[in-house]
């Protein structure tokens, strides 16, 4: 067994772990690898796409309706957070789904300093977790790369 | 109408965003389904060959005459709750009331938990109400539903067509489909 792949296989199933552990993924991600099979190799990576583009947008239209100099649209920035919480609940995002659920009830107390702060954490946390799992994606190449099989992680 | 060698059930999902619609429609492949998926209730009616509640200003808008598509057997229909202008709820009873398409089975997908919303679609005839995320084995539920479906069109096929012999095939087609359920 060439002990370069082992190492490589090694080092991706302990981050895929740690993401999980670490709460960044939770079983919907899972649910989501198990979806990917030979006949749509590439349905993660088209969907997280699709999340992170509806990240970009989201968090726009709620910086936008957050920046009214005058009554800000609460209705708007909750529409946006419901959104961005179902998508990120869809694709396993524990913690961006974790960060919706409060910033909805901010929207509803209408509390602007507490929302505008969600907002940068939400901001934050997808393009943390984006580049995460770009991590994750590399790692999978370097192990096909080395000619290995990307392994399943078991993470129960 | 051609009898395929092997039965498919075709659904029909319905929602307003593009994440949402791939998401069901790799599930809906995964459950082995054919799916069609559409953007709106207006489209899904559309699909359907039902156009009440017509967007009057639509260009694009077919001829308000009823036509059923008979080429395409439609065996589910899957909804997202909260859409703009038509909402799940809407369509499940355009569908409920329409003569045409009152036997599909549909079933409402919503992000919230909200009894009372739930109830009011089941009452309204939903044969199921998922909350979202969906999963796969949300989807192996439906296979009896869309199942009953599919062995009445084929038994009313038999009836208007009495020249063929269709018992024999229509065992033949049945069994597979129960052996799959198992392997689930």
């Amino acid at each position: 067994m060439d002990a370069h792949v082992a190492q490589l296989q090694m080092q991706y199933r302990n981050y895929i772990l740690s993401l999980y552990q670490q709460g960044f993924l939770d079983d919907q991600f899972t649910e989501l690898k198990s979806l990917q099979d030979d006949g749509s190799p590439d349905f993660v990576a088209e969907v997280l796409s699709l999340f992170f583009d509806d990240c970009v947008k989201l968090v726009g239209n709620m910086a936008r309706a957050l920046d009214q100099t005058g009554t800000v649209d609460f209705c708007q920035v909750g529409a946006n957070v419901h959104q961005l919480k179902g998508s990120s609940s869809s694709v396993g995002a524990k913690r961006v789904k974790g960060l919706c659920i409060n910033f909805k009830e901010l929207c509803e107390a209408k509390n602007y300093e507490g929302c505008v702060r969600c907002l940068q954490q939400v901001d934050i946390e997808y393009k943390t977790l984006k580049a995460k799992l770009q991590d994750m994606f590399n790692l999978e190449k370097q192990i096909v790369q080395a000619g290995g099989i990307v392994p399943q992680v078991d993470i129960n | 109408m051609v009898m395929a060698a092997e039965p498919q059930f075709h659904v029909l999902a319905v929602d307003d965003s593009l994440f949402d619609r791939k998401l069901i429609e790799r599930l809906l492949q995964k459950a082995s389904c054919q799916v069609t998926t559409v953007d709106s209730g207006y489209k899904a009616l559309e699909f359907l060959g039902l156009r009440e509640g017509v967007e009057i200003n639509d260009p694009d808008a077919v001829s308000t005459s009823p036509v059923i598509h008979q080429e395409v057997e439609v065996n589910l229909i899957i909804t997202d709750y909260c859409m703009p202008s038509m909402t799940g709820y809407d369509l499940l009873k355009e569908v409920k009331e329409s003569s045409a398409c009152k036997n599909i089975p549909v079933v409402i997908m919503s992000s919230e938990n909200v009894p009372a919303r739930i109830s009011r679609c089941l009452e309204e005839g939903a044969e199921e109400f998922f909350l979202k995320p969906v999963r796969l084995a949300d989807l192996n539920k439906l296979k009896p539903h869309m199942m009953k479906t599919k062995l009445k069109n084929q038994k009313l096929e038999e009836i208007e067509t009495p020249s063929k012999d269709e018992s024999g095939t229509v065992a033949a087609v049945v069994e597979p489909e129960v052996k799959n359920l198992t392997e689930i």
